[in-house]
């Protein structure tokens, strides 16, 4: 028997990883030990300060350029840049979990086993204290994303994207009010989204046979060996393209692209908005970390040749998110169909194959995320006696009854609009520019057709928030506590400063955007 | 162009050039956050915004006629620098800029002031003067931004302002519709001016003026007309040009101030300072200067002939207001010289179109906001200022000697004729009926409402004349209606000289009719209508809709332009969204107990059409997988490479 040889790892670069694992099952712990009084507490100090001092090491990495753990790892300036945003994005996402003040208890279920809308079910949504198993969940769910971002073979992408995807299914199910909505949403993200890993574990049998085939090779699945596998190739094998496909599938599900959509709008309107919120920013950075690298990286010698591919899936992903958010009613659902025309904006960058192209991109989902969260944080202060008050029709005259949320809410929506001046231009700016520079002219085209059809749902929020006379079902916006102002504060503050100087964080995305191989 | 562009650094004075896009930004934001409790004063708070602007402009008019070159450039911070592409948040304070500024600030004092009165009434008047400000803020960032980025965001400023104070009256449906429809047409023009400077971007690598009109010479010939075309449309878009013009008369729905200060005199010429800030680019390719002038020439005539038809009477004014920016595209589209006469003509329409708006919400002020002009006559009894007033208007914009539009129009009308080939009989010839057209229906207008008997409605016993502080800004800008078209002719074409590409050498054709006979021919076509139009509706008009033949019929029907947006535009959008809602939420899951229940042969299965989606959206995404799947394997078949 050969002696098993294990692999070296850097515990400095891993050390973001590690902590938000490691915090993640004290978090368990927490729940066995600590009283009940005192857990949510304990649970959001440490839930955040883990973030921080994984954050802290990101930083404290920054100049890192490596392989480690065996190679199933890159921890490189896409890795880092992507990690420091999904931690600073969960810190917001956090705030929002951790809020008490806005709904008494919570956001989240008290007793998710008791029978939705039951006498029971209404007793808890009374104001008993909600579930803080959330907690660990959520930090599990980041270190996954982490470990996402930086995975630099397939396998240990499957296993990270399994990883951050459970806790979420669980998240989506723990909505206070709303119970049967809230289950729907979180049965269909888990039935589909284990339908997409399907798709994407084919994808990686597919490229396994492929890398096989390749004589004088040991066959694999970590990038290296793929890259080489691909540059070697004589002919561009079926078992290459269609494995690429597949892989693609699986990831294009989880970035919300179209036609892989169809979760988004339910699962965005059931699960409890500030887990909205986090899927929104952080499953997006990790879903298109994990796209670029695999297109950068593994795949980087195909020639791009399927470009057209991606680029009709682009088009198309635009389409839907832009016209479908045209017809839509109820605020969530139409952040939703937003989120899937981001995806497709995204997508634009992704297929500008350039270091521009790569730092606009990574530019763009920090910039995306601030935004999306903040609109979020609006959409759990606007409430009436049912918990949130949703559909549109009772956004009307609310720049009457809040002006200063009112003001807020439309400045957010006014930089998913790509109105200059916000975050939403210099960040469409950064990813149409590259994208154009490479060729991508009909992309861009659709970009900015596409963009101008979105700019019309929310100018219609704006228009209905300001210049309609409340009605008897307007809600108040509730006066948010420290946690919520603060992830609202911090989002519109970064879409504000986005817009008007973006070039520090333009220079640190271009500093970042080289992967190591 | 082979000569390069410079600006010369700003100092001193004009250091402080960002004053005049703050100053009003800032009250604009005072307004909106304080909220009721400014209610009380915040009309003039917005009022002596404006006016500190104008005084500013000024100063910085005559510390600019002092130096040597004319054009100073303020940077203020790097906006975006990735690598070698750099975005300036930069000003641009030139011969052009200046004229502009001194027009936006001028005469949107004057409107301010009346719209303090013209509002009183309004509960909205504070929020009204915010959004009114925060559009002055845009437009004086539109024309003083150093290169297209500053210059797109100036245009999407205006846009917002201007669907907000469309929509400011919201309880009128048609308000909210007309607010719509000029946001979605701007939108066009806006996507157009987007590409084009992502073009510049991807071919140039920069959108700073300079760099930019000093690179047109290295771009090809397409690329130019391409880039050309596009900022074209986004010109038209914004200037309610041939083919995006449909949005411009209906925002007439908005408050009457609005329609003087944004439909007539600023933010429709933003088209036209777009076509003459990138003059460089127009005049490298003659393909595009026949787009421009045709563009002009089609939608003055349409302006005219639309204008003839109508009966309301802001509706008249604003198809008039096409049918002058029509002329005013005719002029830059000319190039060489005619860009200087297009922005003479800009001006002094600035001054007689918002005199006339004005002029118009004070007989709707005097006639309970009858817009009707078959339901006034004989009104210069009971408004003699605003008769005086409107008079001075009518006589400037019918191109009557001497008032300001003989010496604005008549140069166009003479450029046009200019042209080398045949085309100067087509262009001119077009230019000359215009003028024709255009005195009838402003004399059909005229007459209408100030003379003949009176058609009032019943309710209405004896209509007042509006405030002073309403007709203190009529006068004003009647005196700017009878005078400023001399003075302007004279010395804004020298003064233009100094813009990059402005004015230079005008490559002078022989014009194919000597000039006194033009001259001539257009005060005699000018004569003509107007006299035609006197004597037909001396004796007042029937004040129903009157029968009529195929011309009438179709001007009155906005040339079935609006049938044609519908059937090109609208109805694939809405067919479009109707498909995509139906895939999305009925077709597949419809396809497949569709099936279920043909292959079940029982009915009872189509009851669950509405319920269980998850396994309908499975076979969307499957059926997206394996059409990706395809596309992959076509790929690598080479089908797609």
């Amino acid at each position: 028997m050969t002696e098993l040889k294990l692999p070296s790892l850097d515990y400095a670069a891993l050390a973001p990883i590690l902590i938000m694992l490691g915090t993640a099952l004290l978090g368990v712990l927490v729940e066995a030990f600590v009283p009940r009084r005192s857990r949510h507490l304990v649970q959001l100090t440490l839930a955040l300060l883990a973030v921080l001092a994984a954050l802290t090491m990101v930083v404290f990495n920054a100049d890192d350029r490596m392989l480690t753990a065996g190679r199933a790892l890159a921890v490189d300036g896409p890795t880092l840049f992507l990690q420091g945003a999904i931690l600073v994005l969960a810190a917001m996402a956090l705030l929002l979990i951790g809020d008490r003040s806005v709904e008494r208890g919570g956001a989240f279920v008290a007793q998710a086993a008791v029978t939705a809308e039951s006498a029971d079910d209404r007793r808890q949504a009374e104001g008993r204290n909600g579930l803080t198993e959330v907690y660990p969940l959520t930090t599990f769910a980041i270190g996954g994303m982490l470990i996402f971002v930086a995975a630099n073979d397939l396998l240990t992408m499957f296993i990270a994207l399994e990883v951050f995807s459970l806790p979420l299914y669980l998240l989506c199910a723990l909505a206070r009010r709303r119970r049967l909505l809230s289950q729907e949403a979180a049965m269909k993200y888990f039935l589909l989204g284990a339908y997409a890993s399907a798709f994407f574990l084919f994808g990686v049998a597919l490229i396994y046979g492929f890398t096989a085939g390749i004589p004088g090779r040991t066959a694999g699945v970590d990038f290296a060996t793929i890259n080489a596998a691909v540059s070697e190739s004589p002919a561009s094998p079926v078992l290459l393209f269609a494995g690429m496909a597949l892989l693609a599938i699986g990831l294009l599900f989880k970035a919300a692209a179209a036609p892989f959509h169809v979760w988004t709008p339910d699962v965005y309107q059931g699960a409890p908005t500030p887990v909205t919120g986090f899927m929104a920013a952080c499953t997006k950075v990790a879903a298109f970390g994990a796209l670029l690298r695999v297109f950068h990286v593994a795949f980087a010698d195909a020639g791009w040749d399927f470009t057209p591919v991606l680029g009709a899936v682009a088009v198309l992903t635009m389409l839907v998110g832009a016209v479908l958010a045209v017809t839509q009613t109820d605020i969530k659902r139409l952040l939703a169909y937003s989120s899937i025309a981001n995806a497709g904006y995204l997508l634009v960058g992704v297929l500008a194959p350039s270091r521009d192209g790569l730092s606009g991109t990574m530019f763009y989902l920090v910039a995306y995320g601030f935004s999306v969260l903040a609109a979020f944080a609006v959409v759990t202060l606007v409430r009436d006696a049912d918990g949130e008050a949703t559909h549109l029709s009772h956004w009307a005259g609310l720049g009457r009854r809040s002006p200063f949320f009112a003001g807020l809410f439309t400045f957010i929506l006014l930089a998913f609009a790509g109105i200059p001046l916000t975050s939403g231009f210099t960040s469409k700016f950064a990813i149409f520019g590259p994208a154009l520079a490479e060729g991508q002219t009909w992309l861009v085209i659709a970009g900015v057709l596409t963009s101008m059809v979105l700019a019309f749902p929310y100018l219609r929020v704006v228009v209905l928030m300001w210049l309609s006379e409340p009605g008897e079902s307007t809600p108040t916006v509730t006066v948010p506590g420290g946690l919520t102002s603060a992830a609202l504060m911090i989002g519109v503050l970064a879409t504000l400063v986005l817009g008007i100087a973006p070039a520090p964080l333009l220079d640190l995305a271009a500093g970042a955007a080289e992967f190591v191989r | 162009m082979e000569e390069t562009v410079q600006y010369a650094g700003a100092t001193g004075l004009l250091g402080s050039v960002w004053l005049l896009v703050a100053i009003p930004l800032v009250s604009a934001a005072i307004l909106l956050l304080l909220g009721r409790r400014a209610d009380r004063w915040g009309h003039w708070l917005g009022v002596a915004a404006i006016g500190a602007a104008f005084v500013l402009g000024l100063a910085f008019f005559f510390q600019l006629r002092g130096l040597e070159n004319k054009s100073v450039e303020l940077s203020l911070w790097d906006f975006i620098a990735v690598g070698d592409f750099r975005v300036d948040f930069g000003l641009l304070f030139d011969p052009l800029a200046a004229v502009f500024v001194l027009l936006i600030t001028g005469v949107g004092f004057l409107i301010h002031l009346y719209a303090v009165e013209y509002m009183a009434h309004d509960g909205g008047r504070r929020r009204f003067f915010a959004y009114f400000n925060l559009f002055v803020a845009a437009m004086l960032l539109l024309v003083l931004g150093n290169n297209y980025v500053m210059l797109y965001f100036g245009w999407e400023g205006v846009g917002l302002a201007s669907y907000l104070l469309i929509s400011f009256w919201y309880g009128r449906p048609s308000a909210a519709t007309a607010g719509k429809k000029a946001f979605l047409m701007n939108r066009v023009g806006d996507a157009g001016l987007a590409i084009g400077i992502f073009i510049m971007f991807a071919t140039l690598g920069t959108t700073q003026y300079d760099e930019v009109f000093s690179g047109v010479g290295a771009m090809t010939g397409t690329t130019v007309l391409v880039l050309g075309l596009l900022l074209l449309l986004g010109a038209a878009g914004k200037s309610g040009q041939f083919p995006l013009q449909a949005w411009l008369p209906d925002a007439m729905e908005g408050p009457t101030p609005v329609s003087a200060l944004i439909h007539a005199a600023t933010m429709v010429t933003a088209g036209v300072y777009l076509i003459a800030r990138s003059n460089p680019i127009f005049s490298a390719n003659s393909t595009l200067q026949l787009v421009v002038v045709s563009v002009g020439a089609l939608t003055l005539l349409m302006g005219c002939i639309i204008g003839a038809a109508k009966d309301d009477i802001k509706r008249v004014l604003a198809w008039s207001t096409v049918s002058q920016i029509g002329y005013m595209f005719l002029g830059v589209g000319l190039g060489g010289g005619a860009y200087a006469l297009a922005i003479v003509h800009l001006l002094a329409h600035g001054f007689f179109k918002a005199n006339m708006f004005l002029g118009a919400g004070s007989v709707m002020h005097g006639m309970r906001d009858q817009v009707d002009i078959r339901r006034f006559g004989g009104l210069s009894k009971h408004m003699k200022i605003t008769w005086l007033t409107f008079m001075m208007g009518w006589l400037a914009i019918i191109g009557m000697f001497p008032f300001s539009g003989f010496f604005s129009k008549e140069p166009i009308i003479v450029a046009a004729f200019e042209r080398e080939d045949w085309t100067a009989w087509l262009f001119g010839g077009a230019a000359l009926l215009g003028a024709g057209l255009t005195a009838f229906y402003m004399t059909r207008l005229f007459v209408l409402t100030f003379h003949g008997p009176k058609r009032w409605t019943e309710d209405i016993e004896h209509p007042h004349e509006s405030p002073t502080l309403m007709t203190i800004p009529l006068i004003l800008l009647a005196v700017g209606s009878v005078g400023a078209g001399f003075l302007l002719s004279t010395s804004v074409p020298d003064w233009l000289t100094a813009t990059a590409g402005l004015g230079g050498e005008h490559a002078e054709h022989e014009a194919v009719l000597s000039h006194a006979v033009i001259t001539t021919l257009s005060l005699l076509v000018t004569v003509l209508g107007a006299g035609l139009a006197w004597f037909l509706f001396r004796a007042g008009t029937a004040t129903a809709p009157q029968p009529a033949g195929v011309l009438v019929t179709a001007a009155r029907r906005n040339l079935y332009t609006d049938a044609v947006n519908e059937a090109v535009f609208e109805k694939p959008g809405i067919f479009l969204t109707r498909a995509l809602v139906f895939l999305d939420n009925r077709g597949v899951d419809g396809l497949v107990n569709g099936l279920a229940a043909a292959v079940g042969g029982g009915s009872g299965r189509l009851r669950r059409m509405q319920t269980g989606f998850v396994r309908s959206y499975a076979t969307s995404i499957l059926a997206g997988a394996l059409l990706v799947m395809a596309a992959f394997l076509a790929v690598q078949a080479g089908w797609l490479a």
